[in-house]
């Protein structure tokens, strides 16, 4: 495969999980921000959705930090990178480039979402019913899964696109864990109490899991539980595990594929070990955020290591 | 004007069956099809660029529902017309880049070849696999009347369009299932495999083996970027940008996921000036450097060959005719338009008193930009375009304009005649191939000639009914 391709294959899937993610953080924000302000806090709950995007740098200082604002400039700023407006142009544009490589109904599924997203009409159902454009976005994202699922060979360039799935969504499950911290509690004696616990609650809610976790771990709503079940718990769809052991499969599916290996796979095999050998007090004690933070760049080396190594240079 | 669909009211016999079956359906359900078929094109992603309006670079190209169609009897003579001029121009081409036989006959001005700016030196001498240098020969045909084809200019390098002549019948096929099963239409989906069985049986000198074929595209922001990656992917070989092949001592390769790969037929729809820095524009990023020294020494094939754009001229053209009693030694079955060389001393006088009525063309023009079609012009437009012919008269030939045939079109008022133009695609090869079908573009404004997609003309499928 041409390495061009690869490269288009990855970032077009990392930009359709970025654009979901983003509307995950914003779910996160609007729940938190139903409940009573938090005593005290002098920072919003729309800031800490716009710190754990990783966007606030360009975000206007002078703007409020209000839900509508900071919902335009994360759906459809267009000097913002990662905005999901953004997201679905590169994706496009990614597919446009490669439109080979891909099917046709992925093609639809990227075409028709930002067809409709460019529709000024959008504007209004953000502004009145953001729940509800939060929903069609993630209803795009597995659109465009669904059809990648069903229809692609299973040949290098899907390992590609789920690399980038992967690497992707490790990266945005520990920005969705990222803004409770960021969600300061200014005095200690709030941890664990209601609004803590609803915080801790609406992550599992960004990340679609709140029913899976009550299968796994019925009612304990712990934040030790919740943590758990996004980072360590291999079977938790979004986790870090999870996230990496799909990495580190799809690294093997190549190395057999082209019947040779590079560093990139002792590298995936490295963290992916970290993951399975930790425990939550460790993290805990460590700092959850310290953790998160030093996970999200050895994700983001090893996504440079997997364009070394296929021969394309990243976007 | 000739009406493709009827003669003094009388239905012609290929269209029966189509118009009972408009009759029998009604404009409510034609309406129907037609936004159909656009949300259909639109979901495909089919477009065509439109360059210097500024906008939107995924324009989609206005498609009628209406088909063009051809008898069985019509066909033959189109089909055998168009591979011999095919053959004819591949000849001329082989000629003029070795002995140049047909100048030195006389028969055609050296000038006219040799000052020629597609006229390529780097290529003299060089044999391309089986001596072909165009492979791929798109013939716009016009007719004015019954029996009368004429054609209006060969296209050698990288004619456009084939994406359209597959995607509109795919289109059709969908739209019309009962027409397809009650006709003989004869099908246009070969129209890959014959191409890439055409790119395969140029494989160059060197290659050993089964050849890597690519497409050469130069990005998705081409205007046919569309078709370019439509072909890649009927195919099933790769789309590559200049930026994805490198030359490495005399072979090309791209860059692959596993490291370097070999090619060794590329079919290019890249112009000449922009695939090789080296030998031609040193300030493209759009080609490979090197590449053209791979090719002098048989390490690659490149479809259409470099150069090859010399038989396509607007003043070469003149000539196809007497190319094909040169180098056949037969009698042209497609008649060409009739023209005058604006570089000879009679044929300019004629023109320029004749504005009004003729159609000028720029010799090296193409998507019918930079053309005067006089009996639309204004007096002010004809004395500014004739001081363009008057500076350097070699530029210019100037045609009768033409009675071109009309097919029944959709129009923002109804069903009405537009003027329409065949554009056939033959592949040359290891034999000279031709689907039965081709692209019929559509004036959509009344009483327009300009067919030109880039002028904003439509498509139409082509039917050619089987016997």
């Amino acid at each position: 495969m041409l390495s061009r391709t690869a490269d288009n294959l990855f970032w077009l899937s990392r930009y359709v999980e970025r654009a979901e993610n983003m509307a995950r953080l914003m779910e996160m924000g609007y729940r938190m921000a139903l409940m009573p302000a938090v005593v005290d806090g002098n920072r919003s709950e729309w800031e800490s959705v716009l710190s754990a995007s990783g966007c606030a740098a360009g975000y206007d200082p002078d703007a409020p930090l209000r839900q509508e604002e900071v919902a335009n400039f994360l759906i459809f700023n267009r000097d913002n990178h990662s905005s999901i407006i953004n997201c679905f142009e590169y994706a496009r544009a990614n597919a446009r480039a490669m439109r080979t490589a891909i099917t046709a109904e992925m093609w639809e599924a990227l075409n028709n979402a930002l067809m409709e997203l460019r529709r000024p009409s959008m504007h209004n159902l953000v502004k009145n019913e953001l729940p509800e454009f939060i929903d069609w976005v993630k209803k795009q994202g597995a659109l465009f899964r669904g059809a990648t699922d069903s229809t692609i060979l299973r040949n290098d360039g899907y390992d590609f696109i789920r690399l980038g799935t992967f690497i992707e969504r490790a990266d945005n499950t520990a920005r969705l864990l990222d803004v409770k911290y960021y969600v300061l509690l200014p005095e200690t004696s709030m941890v664990g109490d209601g609004v803590d616990n609803y915080q801790w609650t609406t992550v599992l809610r960004a990340a679609s899991s709140l029913r899976a976790f009550h299968w796994v771990y019925r009612d304990d709503y712990s934040p030790h539980r919740i943590a758990h079940f996004l980072i360590l718990n291999p079977f938790s769809p979004r986790s870090l595990a999870h996230c990496s052991e799909q990495i580190t499969q799809h690294l093997e599916r190549l190395a057999r594929h082209y019947g040779q290996r590079h560093s990139v796979h002792r590298q995936a095999v490295e963290m992916y070990s970290l993951l399975t050998q930790s425990d939550m007090d460790e993290i805990f004690s460590g700092g959850l955020h310290e953790f998160l933070t030093d996970f999200q760049g050895r994700n983001r080396i090893l996504s440079l290591a997997i364009a070394d190594a296929y021969h394309f240079g990243g976007q | 004007m000739f009406n493709e669909m009827s003669v003094d009211d009388q239905i012609r016999e290929p269209y029966r069956a189509l118009v009972d079956w408009m009759e029998a359906s009604g404009p409510e359900v034609l309406e129907q099809k037609r936004l159909e078929a656009e949300t259909l094109f639109r979901k495909i992603g089919i477009t065509f660029a439109v360059y210097g309006e500024g906008g939107d670079p995924e324009r989609l190209i206005p498609f009628d529902l209406i088909p063009r169609i051809f008898t069985s009897g019509e066909w033959r003579k189109l089909d055998r017309g168009v591979k011999q001029r095919a053959r004819a121009l591949n000849a001329f081409l082989y000629d003029v880049y070795h002995n140049a036989e047909i100048i030195k006959a006389g028969i055609i001005p050296a000038d006219l070849v040799f000052r020629n700016d597609a006229f390529e030196p780097a290529v003299i001498g060089i044999d391309p696999p089986r001596n072909v240098y165009s492979h791929i020969v798109g013939v716009d045909i016009v007719r004015t009347g019954p029996e009368d084809f004429y054609v209006l200019e060969d296209n050698c390098r990288t004619p456009s369009g084939v994406s359209y002549m597959l995607e509109n019948r795919e289109i059709m096929m969908r739209m019309f299932p009962d027409l397809f099963k009650s006709l003989r239409i004869e099908p246009v989906e070969s129209y890959p495999d014959m191409l890439l069985k055409t790119l395969k049986s140029i494989a160059p000198r060197k290659c050993d083996r089964e050849p890597n074929i690519v497409v050469l595209t130069p990005g998705a922001m081409n205007s046919a970027y569309y078709e370019h990656s439509f072909l890649a992917d009927q195919m099933g070989v790769e789309l590559v940008e200049g930026q994805d092949l490198f030359v490495h001592e005399d072979r090309v390769y791209m860059r692959t996921t596993r490291g370097p790969a070999r090619v060794d037929v590329i079919y290019r729809r890249i112009d000449d000036a922009y695939i090789d820095p080296l030998c031609f524009r040193p300030d493209s990023v759009l080609g490979i450097p090197g590449l053209m020294n791979v090719y002098r020494s048989g390490g690659v094939a490149i479809c259409s060959a470099p150069g090859a754009g010399v038989a396509d001229d607007k003043a070469v053209y003149t000539f196809v005719p007497d190319m094909i009693r040169f180098y056949l030694g037969q009698e042209p079955i497609l008649n060409n338009v009739p023209t005058w060389k604006c570089g000879k001393p009679d044929d300019l006088k004629y023109v320029l008193e004749h504005l009004g009525e003729l159609v000028v063309k720029e010799v090296h023009g193409s998507g019918g930009y930079g053309m005067l079609v006089g009996p639309a012009s204004t007096k002010e437009e004809q004395a500014a375009y004739a001081k363009r012919i008057d500076a350097d008269p070699g530029d210019f030939i100037a045609q009768p304009t033409l009675a071109l045939s009309a097919c029944p079109t959709f129009v923002e008022s109804g069903v009405a005649p537009r003027h329409v133009d065949f554009r056939p695609f033959c592949l040359v090869g290891d034999d000279v191939r031709l689907t039965p079908g081709g692209l019929t573009r559509v004036a959509m404004r009344e009483g327009s000639l300009v067919v030109n997609s880039s002028q904003g003309g439509g498509v139409k499928d082509t039917w050619i009914m089987s016997d």
